[in-house]
Order: structure tokens, then C-alpha cells, then sequence
């Protein structure tokens, strides 16, 4: 009698935990599910980007894109001027932003550890990493623009370059501090002043890394367009000085799309092909030599 | 042996080279202080520029500056009520679907792919980050609007949009534009960088602590949710709030699908605006000196704050990880 009642009750038990392992399994199967499903949704997000971008963008892309100016609709205008001065802000703000940017990633490794400066520079350079980029293109607008009177591509590439400075500062601390303590050790023992410490040795062993930085920083400012619209304002005609308002790819490709004008949409569609395989080519190159690790 | 050794030739030059190797020193120094000084300047005149030039503004209007919903340049009345209400509400929808989204491609990048597999798609997903923001503008008006006006908004208001009272949300015209085709944008825009966050987080977990519970028989899932997110959810949060900061300040996206209106409706299918968008907009009309750059750059030091506290909380959420 005893017996079996024990039976009942270990079958029910297994009968229960058989249940739960199911509940379990199930739980795990659907979870499984979705983020496979999550993840299908993001890919399908970027295959989407890319496929439009190319369909629609491939049309345009003729060797006269490249050889003529913008133009009014229906003449068969080009990209050069908006080629050529999204090419000249971005160099130039990179010229200015990355020493700056490169010297302050600098002090953090080298010579700030442990001061509180150190710890607020820090803090404030990842904040301007994800600061607004429109918020720049105001403050560039009320100290460059607004006391001269005009817009500049010189504005344009300020602009820019506040936004490369806090990239290469990230990078380059990130990369110093992977620097070993040893080499600085030994370069001092021998007798090598600080600066030739830092810049020769820790610099160039790191130098690989900085680089990547640099890339990244390039990458992301050919692309921004919202610190542009109040800096260089974008032109129409063929102008590389730096006093005047100068084109650019992705100011172009805000007045084009939006306008009524086949042929005018056609070249921002191209415009875009070009501005997103740049910046996607410079990031996988960029990666590579970081040895795939990302450092947004 | 060593006592016998002629002095090292290169010694005098050494001595010679010792005080300018200090003058060097302090020079370098001197000038990567200075550098680090400027990123903490840079910061601080944008604050300052943006302050001062909406001072006039903010005299102007008070406090009412802030809960006016209107924007009227023939009456010089402004008030920042619908930017800021359109900024809130449309990184709240990214948010809310991003981070699921993320979670997901996270936890599939970690735990479930292996690696053949993960790091190609790992890379995909770091690619989408990288690309601009006003190709994701073009993307969006072009292909996901017409889908949003077609299918999407027309099934919505079929099947909630009489419900009674959540019912209001998704009600009106389907434009296809409007604040959930915005916030939908924004989700696709900011899930790559809080599921590169996720994936280091839980890729910094200790292994013993994920094969423990494997070991006493849990699933996947199992040690997700109760081992791997408690351990990490301070550094995730982290992450969800850095994907909010990036939100906050999108411009060219948000532009183009935000349908540009200066009303607080209560469908997410009104037409709205963002600060953002309404910057890159008016600006160009707003004459130097005016009563609307003052407001202009009163919303841009608006935008600065809620950006700039969401950031300092992620930093600091996320400040030993340092990601």
C-alpha cells in the first residue's frame, strides 16, 4: 500500500519535472528565437540601406559626376565642387584636430594619471564624443561666422574639427596606456628627456593604433552634415577658398534629395553611394588595422 | 675591466643636452596641458556661447519659455514646449524598441553564435554605426515612410486605433511621416552602438561565473537572465543611456521623416518636430541678432543640458568599463 502510494507521488514528480524541463526548454527555444529574429532585423536594416543606396545611386554615376559642377536642374550638372570641398574641409580638419586631439590623448596617458584635470578632460572629451553635432555647428557659427559676416569653408572645417578632437583623444589613450611601463623605464634609464620619452617611443610603438584613430575620426566627420549647414553653408559654384562658402557631399545631398527635381535626386542618390562606400571602406580599413576592435 | 673603460665619448654631449632635454620637457608638457585644457575649453564655450546667445530669449518669454507650445515668427512668439516634447518622445520610441533590439543581437553575438559567424555579423553591426546619419534620413523618407503610409500606420489604426484609450496614440491621417516613423529611425540608428556596449559587457563577464550555471544544468537563456544580466546591469544601463544621449541630438535623420510641425499631438503619427530638426530648419531664417536665433540657441542650450546630464549618467554608469 505504502508502496505505491510512493509510486504515485515519484511519477508525479517526474510528471511535473518533465513538465518544468519543457517550460525550461520551450523558454530557451522562443528566447533563442527572438534574438536570432533581433538580430535578422538589424541585418535587414543595413542590407536594406545598401541595397537602395546602390540601386538608386548607381544610375548617376557617370565620369561626368566626377568632371562637372553642380548646375541648375536639367543642364546635367555634376559633383566635383561638393567632391572636392568635402575632400578639403575634411583634410583640413584633421590637420587641425588630430595634434590637438593626439597631444590631449598625450597628457591623459602621460601626464595627467592621476590628477583630477585629467579626470574631468577625460570625462568632457567622451561627452563631446556623442555631444550633439548640431550644437557645434551653432557655437563654430557664433565665433567664426557671425563676428566675420559671412560663411567659410574655414568655419566648415573647424566645425569638423572639434568633432575629431575627442576621437583621436579616446584612440590615443586607449593606445599609450597598452604601451608598456617598462619601455618608458628603460628609454629614461637611458637617459632620453620626457618628451622624447613619450613622442618617440610610446608614440611610435602606439603609433599603429593612433592611425586607426585618425581613420575612424576621418570617417565620421566626411560624413556629417547638421555642423556644416551654419559653417559652410554649402555652394553652388566652383570654390576652393577658404574665406567663401564651400560645397560639400553631404550639404549637397540635404538640398537635393529634399527638392522636386529628377535629376537633382538622382545626384543626391549618387551623392550618398559615395559618401556611405567611403566612409563603410575607410571603417573596414580602420578596423583592420585595429585588429577588429571596435572603439566608438 | 669596467674601471679600465675610457669615459663614455658620448657622455659630455650628454650633460650638454641635459638642459635642453628639460626645457624640452617642460615645453612638451607645457604643451600637452595645454591641449588637454582646450577639449574642457571647447566644452565650456559652447555652453557659454549657447547660454549667452538664448539669454535674450529666455529674458524675453521667462520661464513660460520652456511650457509654451508655440513657434511664431510673425508675432516673434516662441516657446520650446513642442521641440522638446517631439525630442523626448522621440528617443523614448527608439529607445524602446532599440533596446530589445539590441539585447538581442548582443546576446546572439555572445552566446549563441558561434564565431565563424559572430564576427562577420559583429562587424555588419559596427558598419551600420558608422554610417552617416543623413544617409539614414534619405532611407528613411524614401522607403520606410511609404511603407509607413501604406501598411503600417493604416493596419494600426485598424486594429488599436479604436481601442479606448491607448486608441488616441495611434489615430489620424497615415502620412507616413510623423514622431513614430522618427522614433523608428532612431532605433535603427542607435541599436548598433548600445548592443557594441551589451556585447563588451558581456564579453567581459568572468567565464567561471556563465560555466558555473551551465554546470548545475541551466539553459542559455536561463544564465542570461539570471547570471549574466544582474552581473552586468549597471554597465548595460550604461550603454541605454549613452543609445538616449545619441537620440537626443539627431539632426539630418530625424529632418527628413519628423514631418516638421510645431504641435503637441497625441497621435504618434502627428507631424512634430525636435530641437534638432527645428535648428536645422529655422536657422537659416533666423537673420543674426533676431529674437528667433536667441530662441533658437535658448532650445540648442536646452538640448545641451538633457544631452550632457544623459552622458554624464552613462559615464558614470559605465565608468569602469570604460567602453
Amino acid at each position: 500500500m505504502s508502496a505505491t502510494v510512493t509510486q504515485a507521488a515519484s511519477t508525479r514528480r517526474v510528471a511535473t519535472d518533465a513538465g518544468r524541463a519543457r517550460r525550461r526548454r520551450l523558454a530557451n527555444l522562443s528566447a533563442t528565437l527572438l534574438c536570432a529574429v533581433a538580430t535578422a532585423i538589424v541585418l535587414a536594416a543595413l542590407i536594406s540601406i545598401l541595397a537602395t543606396l546602390v540601386s538608386r545611386g548607381i544610375g548617376g554615376l557617370h565620369l561626368s559626376t566626377f568632371t562637372r559642377m553642380t548646375s541648375p536642374p536639367g543642364s546635367g550638372g555634376g559633383l566635383l565642387n561638393p567632391i572636392v570641398g568635402s575632400i578639403i574641409q575634411t583634410l583640413l580638419a584633421v590637420l587641425f584636430g588630430a595634434p590637438v586631439g593626439l597631444l590631449a590623448g598625450v597628457f591623459l596617458a602621460e601626464f595627467g594619471t592621476g590628477s583630477w584635470v585629467a579626470d574631468v578632460v577625460r570625462f568632457v572629451s567622451d561627452m563631446l564624443l556623442s555631444a550633439p553635432s548640431i550644437l557645434v555647428g551653432l557655437f563654430v557659427y557664433l565665433i567664426l561666422v557671425g563676428p566675420v559676416g559671412h560663411f567659410s569653408g574655414f568655419a566648415g572645417a573647424m566645425s569638423l574639427a572639434i568633432l575629431v578632437i575627442p576621437i583621436v583623444v579616446r584612440t590615443t589613450e586607449d593606445m599609450l596606456r597598452l604601451v608598456p611601463t617598462s619601455m618608458r623605464e628603460a628609454a629614461s634609464a637611458l637617459g632620453a628627456p620626457r618628451w622624447k620619452v613619450v613622442m618617440l617611443i610610446c608614440v611610435r610603438a602606439a603609433r599603429r593604433g593612433i592611425a586607426t584613430g585618425i581613420l575612424l575620426a576621418v570617417a565620421r566627420v566626411s560624413g556629417e552634415t547638421a555642423p556644416l549647414l551654419f559653417t559652410s553653408l554649402g555652394n553652388l559654384s566652383w570654390s576652393v577658398d577658404l574665406r567663401a562658402p564651400m560645397a560639400s557631399l553631404p550639404v549637397t545631398i540635404y538640398q537635393y534629395a529634399g527638392s522636386a527635381y529628377d535629376d537633382w535626386v538622382q545626384l543626391a542618390w549618387t551623392a550618398a553611394l559615395l559618401i556611405t562606400a567611403g566612409v563603410l571602406i575607410i571603417n573596414i580599413i580602420a578596423r583592420i588595422g585595429l585588429g577588429g576592435r571596435d572603439s566608438t | 675591466m669596467s674601471r679600465e673603460r675610457p669615459p663614455l665619448s658620448g657622455s659630455p654631449t650628454l650633460e650638454t643636452a641635459q638642459p635642453s632635454g628639460k626645457l624640452g620637457d617642460w615645453l612638451f608638457a607645457g604643451i600637452a596641458w595645454g591641449c588637454g585644457i582646450i577639449v574642457l575649453l571647447l566644452i565650456l564655450g559652447i555652453i557659454a556661447v549657447m547660454a549667452l546667445g538664448g539669454s535674450h530669449a529666455l529674458q524675453v518669454f521667462g520661464p513660460g519659455f520652456l511650457v509654451h507650445a508655440v513657434w511664431n515668427p510673425v508675432v516673434n512668439h516662441y516657446g520650446a514646449a513642442a521641440p522638446v516634447f517631439g525630442t523626448l518622445v522621440t528617443s523614448f520610441i527608439g529607445l524602446l524598441v532599440a533596446v530589445p533590439l539590441a539585447f538581442g543581437v548582443a546576446f546572439f553575438l555572445t552566446e549563441m553564435a558561434p564565431d565563424w559567424l559572430s564576427n562577420p555579423i559583429g562587424t555588419a553591426v559596427e558598419l551600420l554605426a558608422a554610417v552617416p546619419s543623413i544617409i539614414f534620413g534619405m532611407w528613411g523618407f524614401f522607403v520606410i515612410v511609404p511603407v509607413m503610409a501604406q501598411d503600417v500606420q493604416p493596419a494600426l489604426i485598424d486594429s488599436i486605433g479604436h481601442a479606448p484609450i491607448i486608441g488616441r496614440l495611434f489615430s489620424g491621417a497615415p502620412f507616413g511621416t510623423g514622431l513614430l516613423t522618427g522614433g523608428l529611425i532612431l532605433a535603427v540608428m542607435i541599436t548598433p552602438f548600445i548592443a557594441a556596449v551589451m556585447r563588451d559587457v558581456f564579453n567581459s563577464m568572468p567565464a567561471v561565473l556563465k560555466e558555473s550555471a551551465y554546470g548545475l544544468g541551466s539553459t542559455r537563456w536561463e544564465v542570461m537572465r539570471k547570471v549574466v544580466l544582474p552581473w552586468s546591469r549597471v554597465a548595460v544601463s550604461g550603454g541605454i543611456m549613452l543609445g538616449l544621449g545619441r537620440a537626443l541630438g539627431e539632426t539630418m535623420a530625424i529632418t527628413f521623416v519628423i514631418g516638421n510641425s510645431n504641435r503637441i499631438g497625441a497621435s504618434l503619427f502627428s507631424p512634430g518636430n525636435t530641437i534638432a530638426s527645428l535648428i536645422a530648419l529655422e536657422f537659416p531664417e533666423s537673420p543674426a541678432g533676431s529674437l528667433k536665433l536667441s530662441a533658437l540657441l535658448a532650445l540648442g542650450l536646452i538640448l545641451m543640458v538633457i544631452s550632457f546630464i544623459t552622458l554624464a549618467c552613462s559615464r558614470l554608469l559605465l565608468r569602469e568599463l570604460r567602453v
